[in-house]
């Protein structure tokens, strides 16, 4: 068997699955659909593996199978294909490792849902959406992964439909997206008149030839290159959550734990990221939309850590450190590091999974209790997950000594730090230094939040033991218990657990115990192993041309050159913010209460998320509700209508009676009029050409 | 098959005048003959799609000009012309497909004066496929103007509590531009001395006049599309009509006033269009936005799916103004589309309704619990009529507003903005109605959908994907055609 045949089984065998379970879950039960589509996921990422293993040490060329055509109209031209090259290969491990492990995992925490085969109709269909996705080899099949992943998301955050908040939090992130998109759209067809393609083979040959030139956009010249980034990045912007677009990410927390490590931190998440890195032509000659991809992803990093500070609802914590870590991918592409973004991509999808499954082994312990000030002193109940949890945490912070080693993040991150300083010394981007401190601060921020959290739930004294336990909530305003439990579906029993009765949280069983396990070997060792091919000694063997980087591009190779105290700082600050807390939740542990009581605006605004909520609630929703108002009941009603067809006439006919007497007046009239054209057309003909 | 286009127009008549005969014939007056108009229509509809499929099947895809052409002197210069090209003929299978689909919807909701409501559809099946194969302008007339006499009746005797006030919109709305296209036709005739729809896309008329004419028929079609702001009529018409005259009403005679611009104003009147380009530009985006956010806030699911309907319209008119192949290509496409789309929205709202009967939004809510394939069903059509990839309704918006990039950027920036209206007010229907709890008592006992209602719904399923996977499927049909448009549209404005 070819490896094209191979790679075309292992894309498609999701879609198999997800119809399968899709359209005869009932008939085949549970158990079955189940079966089938982990099964047939494991087979997906076995191929995976093989072709990456191909690519890496085997020296397999690039190569595109071609499926059948999409759309062709005039150069609009589009094909079903599958790319394979250093992303795709990159994206398609991520991609289905995670799944497959979810997958298996969901066989533990889903068990008490009775729509198990929808559950994983939806997972396998995300799975090959995501894989359509990143296997594109133009913009149109890559919109076509991009909103099936939009779609797979809202099915899945809405997939317990009965409960409002999370019906509400799809459609949010949804529309979001689709703000994004819009985006993603005009930038695609800038391209196309741009360049008269929207393939990425056709395109990538021709981008240089616009260096310096401008379009028409708006009534404005742009510069085109720029112009067309940038609008792409809104696409991306939307996908990844990045800042002002980010509002969906945290409230898609509302679905299951499982989808939250795949779609909303693995993978979908890092699809803009993907896309910018996969653009490196694009971006390499668009300075002004990459300085703007470094300053949003910049800002996204350290926002988000800020938030994701102050929450206590455990998901929304590491939702915010998701948002946080993108930011740091963003910055790092915007900078000119696309190889230690896609490195980063890499390296988070494993822990990140791993914090989120480990979250859901937390959260399926406490029965369903997700609000992290109700749990505490969980280590020895939970001693696998305590010990994932904390190689994830170690991971995520990138604890490592340099010039030794050190978990995932420590690979990938550090490089990221340094090769923002390296473009800031090189004078490769005038954001580099903006970036160099963000990195460093958010480093911080990230060690606190991430350690707040392991203390939180596995040290201190245990809360759930109290009677009443959510005496707590009188000092949590609204905004963040909108979703600390996760009702089954259907039984409310699981909920009225944790209110009423004693809580004796437990470990979770073996599936759920074992894509753990396997995750935090990805945690420790994906760093280690995979560097120099990412960002080391074999990168432009390993990429073989899939980035592109431009020849006044030295950041990745000066990143290892930088001096001693950049290289050491990372590991500074991710100490302090450790200690910062240690100190706060586990030696001082009450004090953090106390803040929240006291209620300083600092605290209110980290709290309340900088108020991005209520910002856009005001603006947006009550702004579209009040126009859309306007427009039916001011324009059509008043206006259209009343100088139309509700004129006088209308007043005097109705008064009169007359309609009243003439039901089907109308068609008769109209029968008349027609007939009285007709004819008119009869006489004139005869009389013009007659005889 | 000679004169085919002759029987797969006037093959309907011939059903309807079996379903007179039959009910004349038949002693137990109306309601005894019900099942037999049911099935008479069924059969009479089904061997009209059959023919109209052997059409396509025939048709050379790949030839531009006018196939199967059937002309004959009638009178005094006036002929009987038909004939169909890359376009036409598709809306020839859209009206023929999407009939059966009617009939079978109509089973059982219609209960009073069967019959006569089988020979309404029939009747306006012929008027409609009329419109599309006539190539002479008096012909043409007669059937585009003679749609509206069943329609009147579908929604004036079978139609809702407030019919009369929908009719009395209806009608006021195109009575106007129905004068005006007449004189312009008459007009025509007189100058050119032919009525040969052929003939007159080859007459080069004086650019002078053109505005005029080019006014004249656009107040017929933009009314007909409908386009903002003479779009009001549609809602109340839809509201008022019972369920498969809606689906035909969305589905074909809304995609009259977009053929009539493909027929008469852009390849007639080029100078003209090109002159009017900014005002039909801006009439369509103002229709994508405006209409959107009025969707929003409707609380009759009709009137809101009657609102997202003129929203698409307006993507129509945007890709056929642009003048370029992959305007016009997509404002097809986004026609037929939109008619498989449409159609079976209202086929969804239609199935609650006759549970139910009532279209008020806050009565319903989590049917998904209740009706799980419903809610399968619904959301897909949901997500088509949002646009999602993968599905037809995404192929036509994306292309028209690529072709309007290319005139306008503002025009493209604005339309796109309304891929996130239409997820705003798609998905808000479908959350309101099937998600959450079920907390109206009435609702605890509705049944999900039966076979029938499957099989109204199978053949819209698949049409709708497979054109969205696969456009060329309809792409390679209007591209020829589309294309010896637009290049003569390009060289009549010297661009």
């Amino acid at each position: 068997m070819t490896i094209q045949t191979l790679v075309t089984l292992g894309v498609f065998a999701p879609l198999l699955g997800a119809m399968i379970a899709g359209f005869f879950g009932r008939r085949i039960g549970n158990i079955v659909s189940q079966s089938v589509t982990t099964g047939l996921l494991f087979f997906s990422c076995a191929i995976s593996w093989i072709v990456f293993s191909q690519w890496t040490w085997g020296g397999l060329e690039a190569f595109t199978v071609h499926i059948a055509p999409f759309i062709h109209v005039g150069d609009f031209q589009s094909n079903w294909s599958i790319r394979v090259d250093a992303m795709s290969a990159t994206m398609l491990i991520v991609v289905t490792t995670v799944s497959s492990l979810v997958h298996l995992y969901s066989w533990g925490y889903m068990a008490e849902d009775d729509s198990r085969p929808r559950f994983f109709a939806y997972l396998s269909l995300f799975t090959f959406m995501m894989l359509a996705l990143v296997t594109a080899a133009d913009f149109l099949q890559m919109f076509f992964g991009w909103e099936g992943v939009g779609l797979a998301s809202y099915l899945l955050i809405g997939f317990w439909y009965k409960k409002d908040t999370a019906s509400a939090a799809a459609i949010k992130a949804f529309v979001v997206n689709r703000v994004g998109d819009f985006g993603f759209l005009l930038g695609m067809m800038t391209i196309f008149w741009m360049f008269g393609t929207i393939q990425f083979a056709e395109l990538f040959p021709q981008i240089a030839g616009k260096v310096g030139t401008g379009w028409e956009f708006l009534g404005y010249t742009w510069s085109a290159l720029d112009l067309a980034g940038l609008l792409l990045f809104i696409g991306a912007m939307g996908k990844s959550a990045q800042f002002f677009l980010h509002t969906w990410l945290p409230d898609a927390m509302e679905g299951p734990t499982p989808v939250s490590a795949l779609i909303h931190a693995a993978t979908m998440v890092t699809a803009g990221v993907y896309m910018v890195c996969l653009l490196s032509p694009l971006y390499e000659h668009a300075p002004t939309a990459s300085l703007f991809i470094a300053i949003i992803g910049g800002i996204t990093a350290i926002f988000a850590a800020t938030v994701g500070m102050m929450q206590n609802d455990i998901k929304r914590v590491i939702a915010y450190s998701t948002c946080s870590q993108l930011g740091y991918m963003f910055f790092a592409a915007g900078v000119g590091a696309y190889q230690p973004a896609m490195f980063h991509l890499f390296t988070h999808a494993f822990f990140k999974a791993l914090l989120f499954l480990g979250a859901g082994s937390v959260i399926h312990g406490m029965h369903h209790e997700q609000d992290m000030r109700s749990m505490g002193g969980l280590w020895k109940l939970l001693p696998v997950t305590y010990a994932v949890m904390m190689i994830g945490t170690i991971a995520i912070t990138g604890l490592g000594l340099p010039g030794v080693g050190g978990f995932a993040g420590f690979y990938s991150k550090d490089s990221i730090i340094e090769s923002a300083y390296a473009a800031a010394t090189s004078g490769h981007s005038a954001a580099g230094m903006f970036a160099f401190v963000i990195g460093i601060s958010a480093a911080l921020l990230t060690a606190y939040y991430s350690w707040r959290l392991v203390f939180m739930t596995f040290h201190g004294t245990a809360k759930w033991k109290d009677d009443g336990h959510h005496a707590a909530d009188d000092h949590a305003s609204h905004a963040q218990l909108e979703t600390h439990s996760e009702p089954l579906d259907g039984d409310d029993h699981a909920h009225d657990d944790h209110h009423h009765g004693p809580l004796s949280p437990h470990e979770s069983p073996l599936p759920m115990v074992l894509p753990l396990l396997i995750l935090s070997i990805g945690a420790v060792f994906a760093g280690m192993i995979f560097a120099p091919h990412f960002i080391g000694h074999h990168e432009a063997e390993f990429w073989r041309g899939a980035i592109f980087i431009g020849a006044d591009n030295h950041v990745l190779h000066e990143s290892h050159n930088v001096p001693t105290w950049v290289k050491w700082s990372p590991l500074v600050v991710t100490l302090l913010g450790t200690f910062a807390a240690f100190w706060i939740y586990v030696l001082k542990e009450g004090v953090a209460k106390q803040w929240a009581d006291r209620k300083g605006p600092l605290w209110t605004f980290l709290y309340n998320k900088w108020f991005f909520d209520e910002l856009y609630d005001a603006v947006f929703v009550k702004g579209a509700k009040a126009l859309g108002d306007f427009f039916w009941k001011i324009g059509d009603v008043k206006i259209i209508d009343g100088l139309g067809p509700n004129g006088a006439a209308w007043a005097s006919m109705k008064s009169g009676g007359w309609l009243a007497r003439f039901q089907s007046g109308f068609v008769y009239f109209y029968a008349f009029v027609m007939l009285i054209g007709v004819a008119a057309f009869l006489a004139f003909a005869i009389f013009t050409w007659g005889a | 098959m000679p004169h085919i286009l002759s029987i797969v127009t006037f093959l309907p008549l011939v059903g309807a005048g079996l379903l007179l005969l039959a009910s004349l014939m038949n002693k137990g007056g109306q309601d005894a003959a019900a099942p037999a108009a049911r099935w008479i229509a069924l059969g009479t509809t089904l061997v009209v799609l059959a023919v109209s499929v052997l059409l396509v099947a025939q048709f050379d895809p790949s030839n531009p000009a006018y196939q199967f052409v059937e002309n004959y002197a009638w009178f005094a210069g006036a002929g009987y012309h038909l004939g169909v090209d890359g376009i036409s003929i598709l809306f020839v299978l859209l009206t023929a497909f999407l009939m059966p689909i009617c009939i079978v919807a109509s089973w059982k909701s219609i209960e009073t004066r069967v019959v006569e409501y089988m020979i309404a559809f029939l009747v306006l099946e012929t008027l409609v496929i009329g419109v599309f194969t006539s190539l002479d302008l008096f012909l043409f007339y007669i059937f585009f103007e003679g749609t509206l006499v069943p329609m009147f009746l579908i929604i004036g005797i079978w139609g809702g509590a407030n019919r009369i006030y929908a009719s009395y919109k209806f009608f006021l709305y195109t009575l106007l531009g129905s004068v005006l296209m007449l004189l312009a036709m008459l007009w025509m005739a007189h100058e050119t001395g032919t009525t040969s729809i052929p003939e007159l896309k080859k007459y080069a008329f004086d650019p002078a006049v053109q505005p005029i004419l080019w006014l004249a028929f656009f107040a017929s079609f933009a009314v007909k599309m409908p386009m903002w702001p003479v779009h009001t009529w549609l809602p109340d018409a839809h509201v008022q009509a019972p369920t498969a005259g809606s689906v035909i009403l969305a589905g074909i005679l809304l995609k009259l006033g977009g053929y009539g611009f493909i027929l008469f104003n852009l390849p007639m009147f080029p100078v003209a269009s090109q002159m009017f380009t900014p005002l039909v530009l801006t009439l369509s985006v103002i229709a994508v936005v405006y209409t959107s956010l009025v969707a929003f806030r409707q609380t009759d699911i009709k009137k809101l799916i009657a609102y997202s309907s003129v929203a698409h319209m307006g993507f129509v008119t945007m890709g056929i103004f642009a003048g370029n192949d992959t305007g016009v290509q997509g404002a097809v496409f986004q026609m037929l589309s939109h008619g498989l789309i449409s159609g079976a929205l209202f086929l969804c709202v239609g199935v609650i309704y006759d549970r139910m009967h009532t279209r008020e939004i806050a009565f319903y809510g989590g049917l998904t619990a209740r009706m799980p394939w419903y809610a399968a069903i619904f959301l897909m059509f949901t997500m088509a009529n949002v646009g999602l990839p993968g599905t037809s309704g995404f192929i036509g918006e994306v292309l028209t507003m690529t072709g309007a990039y290319q005139v306008s950027t503002w025009a493209a920036l604005i339309a796109a903005s309304g891929v996130i209206f239409s997820a705003v007010y798609a998905l808000t229907l479908f959350r309101n109605v099937m998600y959450g709890e079920i907390k109206n008592p009435a609702l605890q006992t509705i049944m999900d959908i039966d076979k029938r209602e499957l099989l109204i719904f199978v053949p819209l399923i698949v049409g709708t994907i497979w054109l969205g996977l696969y456009p060329n499927a309809v792409l390679d049909y209007t591209g020829p055609t589309v294309e010896a448009l637009t290049t003569a549209y390009r060289a009549a404005i010297g661009g």
